[in-house]
Protein backbone atom coordinates (compact mmCIF):
# COMPACT_ATOMS: atom_id res chain seq x y z
CA UNK A 1 0.00 0.00 0.00
CA UNK A 2 1.41 3.38 -0.94
CA UNK A 3 1.11 6.66 0.91
CA UNK A 4 1.39 10.20 -0.25
CA UNK A 5 3.43 13.18 0.82
CA UNK A 6 4.01 16.67 -0.49
CA UNK A 7 7.02 17.68 -2.53
CA UNK A 8 8.80 20.49 -0.63
CA UNK A 9 9.97 21.95 -3.93
CA UNK A 10 6.78 22.13 -6.03
CA UNK A 11 3.95 21.07 -3.67
CA UNK A 12 3.07 18.11 -5.88
CA UNK A 13 1.59 14.95 -4.44
CA UNK A 14 4.38 12.34 -4.19
CA UNK A 15 3.46 8.65 -3.89
CA UNK A 16 5.59 6.86 -1.29
CA UNK A 17 5.77 3.06 -1.39
CA UNK A 18 4.38 1.14 1.58
CA UNK A 19 7.79 -0.42 2.32
CA UNK A 20 9.57 2.94 2.33
CA UNK A 21 12.48 3.39 4.70
CA UNK A 22 13.60 6.42 6.66
CA UNK A 23 16.19 8.34 4.62
CA UNK A 24 15.19 6.60 1.41
CA UNK A 25 15.56 8.67 -1.73
CA UNK A 26 12.83 9.18 -4.26
CA UNK A 27 12.10 11.57 -7.09
CA UNK A 28 9.15 13.94 -7.32
CA UNK A 29 7.07 12.75 -10.30
CA UNK A 30 6.20 16.34 -11.19
CA UNK A 31 9.40 18.39 -10.87
CA UNK A 32 11.95 15.57 -10.78
CA UNK A 33 13.64 16.89 -7.66
CA UNK A 34 15.45 14.23 -5.66
CA UNK A 35 13.82 13.93 -2.27
CA UNK A 36 14.57 12.16 0.98
CA UNK A 37 12.06 10.66 3.39
CA UNK A 38 13.14 12.38 6.59
CA UNK A 39 10.30 10.99 8.67
CA UNK A 40 7.96 8.03 8.24
CA UNK A 41 5.55 9.15 10.94
CA UNK A 42 4.41 11.72 10.06
CA UNK A 43 5.45 11.07 6.47
CA UNK A 44 7.71 13.99 5.59
CA UNK A 45 9.90 14.69 2.60
CA UNK A 46 12.81 17.09 2.31
CA UNK A 47 15.29 17.85 -0.43
CA UNK A 48 17.86 15.06 -0.71
CA UNK A 49 21.40 15.91 0.38
CA UNK A 50 23.41 17.60 -2.35
CA UNK A 51 25.80 15.31 -4.20
CA UNK A 52 29.35 16.06 -3.06
CA UNK A 53 32.62 15.72 -4.94
CA UNK A 54 33.63 12.53 -3.18
CA UNK A 55 30.36 10.72 -3.72
CA UNK A 56 30.53 7.53 -5.70
CA UNK A 57 31.23 3.84 -5.37
CA UNK B 1 24.40 -11.43 15.48
CA UNK B 2 24.22 -7.67 15.55
CA UNK B 3 24.95 -5.81 12.34
CA UNK B 4 24.99 -2.18 11.31
CA UNK B 5 24.77 -0.75 7.83
CA UNK B 6 26.50 2.59 7.57
CA UNK B 7 24.94 4.79 4.90
CA UNK B 8 24.84 8.31 3.53
CA UNK B 9 21.31 7.82 2.24
CA UNK B 10 19.06 4.88 1.49
CA UNK B 11 19.36 4.19 -2.22
CA UNK B 12 17.91 1.21 -4.05
CA UNK B 13 21.01 -0.82 -3.15
CA UNK B 14 20.82 -0.16 0.58
CA UNK B 15 17.12 -0.99 0.63
CA UNK B 16 17.81 -4.31 -1.10
CA UNK B 17 20.64 -5.07 1.32
CA UNK B 18 18.55 -4.35 4.41
CA UNK B 19 15.81 -6.59 3.00
CA UNK B 20 18.37 -9.34 2.41
CA UNK B 21 19.53 -9.08 6.03
CA UNK B 22 15.92 -9.25 7.21
CA UNK B 23 15.28 -12.31 5.04
CA UNK B 24 18.06 -13.98 7.04
CA UNK B 25 16.49 -13.07 10.36
CA UNK B 26 18.75 -10.11 11.09
CA UNK B 27 17.47 -6.57 11.40
CA UNK B 28 20.51 -4.36 10.96
CA UNK B 29 20.78 -0.93 12.52
CA UNK B 30 20.95 1.64 9.75
CA UNK B 31 23.38 4.38 10.78
CA UNK B 32 23.54 7.66 8.88
CA UNK B 33 27.04 8.99 8.39
CA UNK B 34 25.77 12.55 8.78
CA UNK B 35 24.63 11.69 12.31
CA UNK B 36 28.11 10.65 13.43
CA UNK B 37 29.94 12.58 16.10
CA UNK B 38 32.89 10.54 17.26
CA UNK B 39 35.26 10.80 20.18
CA UNK B 40 38.57 9.87 18.58
CA UNK B 41 40.28 9.67 21.96
CA UNK B 42 37.81 7.12 23.30
CA UNK B 43 37.10 3.54 22.34
CA UNK B 44 34.28 1.45 20.93
CA UNK B 45 32.23 1.66 24.11
CA UNK B 46 31.01 5.08 23.02
CA UNK B 47 27.43 5.11 21.86
CA UNK B 48 26.62 4.96 18.16
CA UNK B 49 23.71 7.02 16.76
CA UNK B 50 21.68 3.80 16.91
CA UNK B 51 21.80 4.01 20.72
CA UNK B 52 24.08 1.05 21.37
CA UNK B 53 27.86 0.98 21.84
CA UNK B 54 29.86 0.40 18.68
CA UNK B 55 31.39 -2.60 20.43
CA UNK B 56 27.99 -4.31 20.34
CA UNK B 57 28.29 -4.81 16.60
CA UNK B 58 29.60 -8.06 15.18
CA UNK B 59 30.00 -6.37 11.82
CA UNK B 60 29.54 -2.97 10.21
CA UNK B 61 28.71 -3.00 6.52
CA UNK B 62 29.99 0.29 5.08
CA UNK B 63 27.73 1.51 2.28
CA UNK B 64 28.44 5.24 2.36
CA UNK B 65 28.13 7.02 -0.95
CA UNK B 66 30.44 9.59 0.63
CA UNK B 67 33.88 8.08 0.10
CA UNK B 68 35.63 10.21 2.72
CA UNK B 69 33.11 9.45 5.45
CA UNK B 70 33.21 5.76 4.66
CA UNK B 71 36.99 5.59 4.71
CA UNK B 72 37.33 7.43 8.00
CA UNK B 73 34.77 5.18 9.61
CA UNK B 74 36.46 2.05 8.31
CA UNK B 75 39.75 3.30 9.75
CA UNK B 76 38.17 4.00 13.12
CA UNK B 77 36.25 0.73 13.28
CA UNK B 78 39.41 -1.18 12.33
CA UNK B 79 41.27 0.53 15.18
CA UNK B 80 38.52 -0.66 17.51
CA UNK B 81 38.73 -4.22 16.20
CA UNK B 82 35.21 -4.21 14.81
CA UNK B 83 34.89 -6.29 11.63
CA UNK B 84 33.87 -4.28 8.59
CA UNK B 85 33.01 -4.95 5.00
CA UNK B 86 35.12 -3.91 3.24
CA UNK B 87 38.33 -3.60 5.20
CA UNK B 88 39.93 -0.18 5.45
CA UNK B 89 42.95 -1.48 3.56
CA UNK B 90 40.87 -2.63 0.61
CA UNK B 91 38.63 0.44 0.56
CA UNK B 92 41.47 2.93 0.77
CA UNK B 93 43.23 1.28 -2.16
CA UNK B 94 40.09 1.12 -4.28
CA UNK B 95 39.14 4.71 -3.48
CA UNK B 96 42.29 5.98 -5.16
CA UNK B 97 43.01 5.14 -8.80
CA UNK B 98 46.71 5.74 -8.38
CA UNK B 99 46.91 3.33 -5.43
CA UNK B 100 44.78 0.82 -7.34
CA UNK B 101 47.20 0.94 -10.27
CA UNK B 102 50.14 0.38 -7.94
CA UNK B 103 48.39 -2.63 -6.39
CA UNK B 104 47.48 -4.11 -9.79
CA UNK B 105 51.02 -3.64 -11.09
CA UNK B 106 52.50 -5.30 -8.03
CA UNK B 107 50.23 -8.28 -8.58
CA UNK B 108 50.89 -8.43 -12.32
CA UNK B 109 47.23 -7.82 -13.21
CA UNK B 110 46.78 -6.42 -16.74
CA UNK B 111 45.56 -2.81 -16.84
CA UNK B 112 45.71 0.07 -19.31
CA UNK B 113 48.97 1.99 -19.38
CA UNK B 114 48.84 4.60 -16.62
CA UNK B 115 51.07 7.42 -15.43
CA UNK B 116 50.91 9.91 -12.57
CA UNK B 117 52.16 13.51 -12.59
CA UNK B 118 51.76 16.49 -10.32
CA UNK B 119 52.14 19.74 -12.22
CA UNK B 120 51.18 21.16 -15.58
CA UNK B 121 54.40 20.50 -17.48
CA UNK B 122 54.93 16.99 -16.17
CA UNK B 123 51.29 16.11 -16.75
CA UNK B 124 51.50 17.26 -20.35
CA UNK B 125 54.66 15.17 -20.71
CA UNK B 126 52.83 12.16 -19.23
CA UNK B 127 49.94 12.61 -21.67
CA UNK B 128 52.34 12.75 -24.62
CA UNK B 129 54.12 9.62 -23.39
CA UNK B 130 50.81 7.76 -23.17
CA UNK B 131 49.88 9.12 -26.60
CA UNK B 132 46.64 10.50 -28.01
CA UNK B 133 43.89 9.90 -27.29
CA UNK B 134 44.61 9.64 -23.58
CA UNK B 135 42.26 9.71 -20.62
CA UNK B 136 42.72 12.12 -17.72
CA UNK B 137 41.04 11.12 -14.48
CA UNK B 138 40.98 12.51 -10.98
CA UNK B 139 42.61 10.00 -8.61
CA UNK B 140 39.44 9.95 -6.55
CA UNK B 141 35.85 10.21 -7.67
CA UNK B 142 33.30 8.11 -9.40
CA UNK B 143 30.41 8.02 -11.85
CA UNK B 144 32.65 9.29 -14.64
CA UNK B 145 33.00 12.63 -12.93
CA UNK B 146 35.66 14.87 -14.53
CA UNK B 147 36.84 12.14 -16.87
CA UNK B 148 38.32 13.67 -20.00
CA UNK B 149 39.36 12.03 -23.23
CA UNK B 150 42.24 14.10 -24.53
CA UNK B 151 42.55 13.92 -28.29
CA UNK B 152 45.39 16.34 -28.99
CA UNK B 153 47.98 18.62 -27.40
CA UNK B 154 45.73 21.69 -27.45
CA UNK B 155 42.95 20.00 -25.52
CA UNK B 156 45.53 18.45 -23.16
CA UNK B 157 46.91 21.88 -22.31
CA UNK B 158 43.43 23.28 -21.70
CA UNK B 159 42.21 20.42 -19.54
CA UNK B 160 45.41 20.29 -17.49
CA UNK B 161 45.20 24.03 -16.89
CA UNK B 162 41.57 23.71 -15.82
CA UNK B 163 42.46 20.93 -13.37
CA UNK B 164 45.30 22.95 -11.88
CA UNK B 165 42.98 25.95 -11.49
CA UNK B 166 40.44 23.94 -9.51
CA UNK B 167 40.84 24.72 -5.85
CA UNK B 168 40.77 21.15 -4.59
CA UNK B 169 44.34 19.83 -4.42
CA UNK B 170 43.05 16.34 -5.24
CA UNK B 171 42.63 17.47 -8.83
CA UNK B 172 46.24 18.56 -9.02
CA UNK B 173 47.39 14.95 -9.10
CA UNK B 174 46.98 13.79 -12.66
CA UNK B 175 46.19 10.16 -13.41
CA UNK B 176 46.78 9.67 -17.11
CA UNK B 177 45.55 6.49 -18.69
CA UNK B 178 45.82 4.92 -22.09
CA UNK B 179 42.55 5.19 -24.03
CA UNK B 180 41.41 1.67 -24.87
CA UNK B 181 39.39 1.45 -28.08
CA UNK B 182 36.80 -0.82 -26.54
CA UNK B 183 33.77 -2.12 -28.48
CA UNK B 184 31.23 0.47 -27.19
CA UNK B 185 31.01 -1.43 -23.94
CA UNK B 186 32.94 -2.38 -20.85
CA UNK B 187 32.44 -5.13 -18.31
CA UNK B 188 31.51 -4.84 -14.69
CA UNK B 189 32.04 -7.98 -12.64
CA UNK B 190 30.87 -8.51 -9.08
CA UNK B 191 33.19 -10.36 -6.72
CA UNK B 192 32.51 -11.63 -3.20
CA UNK B 193 35.66 -13.05 -1.68
CA UNK B 194 36.87 -15.87 -3.89
CA UNK B 195 33.74 -15.98 -6.04
CA UNK B 196 32.99 -14.00 -9.17
CA UNK B 197 29.22 -13.74 -8.79
CA UNK B 198 28.17 -12.36 -12.16
CA UNK B 199 29.03 -9.68 -14.67
CA UNK B 200 27.32 -7.24 -16.98
CA UNK B 201 28.25 -5.53 -20.19
CA UNK B 202 27.70 -1.78 -19.93
CA UNK B 203 26.97 -0.63 -23.43
CA UNK B 204 26.84 2.96 -24.59
CA UNK B 205 27.59 4.88 -27.78
CA UNK B 206 29.46 7.28 -25.47
CA UNK B 207 32.99 6.31 -24.43
CA UNK B 208 31.93 6.66 -20.78
CA UNK B 209 29.81 3.56 -20.25
CA UNK B 210 28.80 3.92 -16.57
CA UNK B 211 25.17 3.00 -16.02
CA UNK B 212 25.07 6.15 -13.86
CA UNK B 213 25.75 7.97 -17.14
CA UNK B 214 23.20 6.14 -19.27
CA UNK B 215 25.00 2.93 -20.20
CA UNK B 216 22.67 -0.05 -20.55
CA UNK B 217 23.27 -3.35 -18.77
CA UNK B 218 23.15 -6.85 -20.21
CA UNK B 219 24.45 -10.20 -19.00
CA UNK B 220 28.12 -10.98 -19.53
CA UNK B 221 29.00 -14.67 -19.14
CA UNK B 222 31.72 -15.46 -16.61
CA UNK B 223 34.42 -17.12 -18.68
CA UNK B 224 37.43 -18.75 -17.01
CA UNK B 225 39.52 -15.82 -18.30
CA UNK B 226 37.17 -13.24 -16.78
CA UNK B 227 36.95 -15.15 -13.51
CA UNK B 228 40.74 -15.41 -13.31
CA UNK B 229 41.47 -11.72 -13.87
CA UNK B 230 38.68 -10.68 -11.49
CA UNK B 231 40.02 -12.89 -8.73
CA UNK B 232 43.54 -11.63 -9.26
CA UNK B 233 42.37 -8.00 -9.25
CA UNK B 234 40.33 -8.53 -6.11
CA UNK B 235 43.24 -10.13 -4.31
CA UNK B 236 45.57 -7.37 -5.52
CA UNK B 237 43.54 -4.70 -3.70
CA UNK B 238 43.10 -6.78 -0.55
CA UNK B 239 39.96 -8.75 -1.36
CA UNK B 240 36.37 -8.21 -0.31
CA UNK B 241 33.05 -7.35 -1.82
CA UNK B 242 34.00 -5.57 -5.01
CA UNK B 243 32.87 -4.45 -8.44
CA UNK B 244 35.62 -4.73 -11.00
CA UNK B 245 35.43 -2.70 -14.20
CA UNK B 246 37.23 -4.18 -17.17
CA UNK B 247 37.98 -3.07 -20.70
CA UNK B 248 38.28 -5.37 -23.70
CA UNK B 249 41.41 -4.35 -25.53
CA UNK B 250 41.56 -5.57 -29.13
CA UNK B 251 45.30 -6.12 -28.66
CA UNK B 252 45.76 -7.09 -25.01
CA UNK B 253 42.48 -8.75 -24.03
CA UNK B 254 40.88 -8.01 -20.68
CA UNK B 255 42.31 -5.09 -18.71
CA UNK B 256 41.24 -3.98 -15.25
CA UNK B 257 40.13 -0.37 -15.36
CA UNK B 258 38.90 0.25 -11.83
CA UNK B 259 37.92 -1.61 -8.67
CA UNK B 260 34.98 -0.27 -6.66
CA UNK B 261 34.54 -0.98 -2.97
CA UNK B 262 30.95 0.23 -2.39
CA UNK B 263 29.43 -1.21 -5.51
CA UNK B 264 26.19 -0.12 -7.09
CA UNK B 265 24.22 -3.02 -8.48
CA UNK B 266 20.60 -2.00 -8.88
CA UNK B 267 20.72 -2.53 -12.66
CA UNK B 268 22.69 -5.74 -12.55
CA UNK B 269 20.57 -8.37 -10.80
CA UNK B 270 17.85 -8.45 -13.48
CA UNK B 271 20.11 -9.06 -16.52
CA UNK B 272 22.32 -11.58 -14.70
CA UNK B 273 19.62 -13.40 -12.75
CA UNK B 274 21.83 -13.21 -9.66
CA UNK B 275 20.43 -11.75 -6.45
CA UNK B 276 23.48 -9.59 -5.76
CA UNK B 277 22.08 -8.16 -2.53
CA UNK B 278 21.52 -11.66 -1.15
CA UNK B 279 24.99 -12.77 -2.22
CA UNK B 280 26.51 -9.65 -0.67
CA UNK B 281 24.80 -10.18 2.67
CA UNK B 282 25.73 -13.87 2.68
CA UNK B 283 29.32 -12.82 2.11
CA UNK B 284 29.15 -10.31 4.99
CA UNK B 285 27.76 -12.97 7.33
CA UNK B 286 30.39 -15.52 6.26
CA UNK B 287 33.14 -13.01 7.04
CA UNK B 288 31.80 -12.46 10.53
CA UNK B 289 31.85 -16.19 11.18
CA UNK B 290 35.37 -16.48 9.77
CA UNK B 291 36.66 -13.60 11.89
CA UNK B 292 34.83 -14.72 15.06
Amino acid sequence: MSHHATCPECDADVPVPGDAMQNELLACPDCGTELEIVSLNPLTLDLAPEVEEDWGE
Amino acid sequence: MRAAVLVTTIRAEEKLLVSAFEARGITPDVILDRALNLDLTAGPEQIAPSGVPWSAYDVVFERCVSTSRGLYMLALLASWGIPTINSYATASTCADKLLTSIALTRAGVPQPQARAAFDEDSTLEAVEQIGYPAVLKPVTGSWGRLLARVNDRESAESIIEHRQTLGNYVYHTAYVQEYVAKPQRDIRAFVAGDRTLCAIYRTSPHWITNTARGGSASNCPITPELDDICQRAAQAVGGGLLAIDLLESPERGLLVNEVNHTMEFRNSSAPTGVDIAAEAVDYVLRQVRVQA
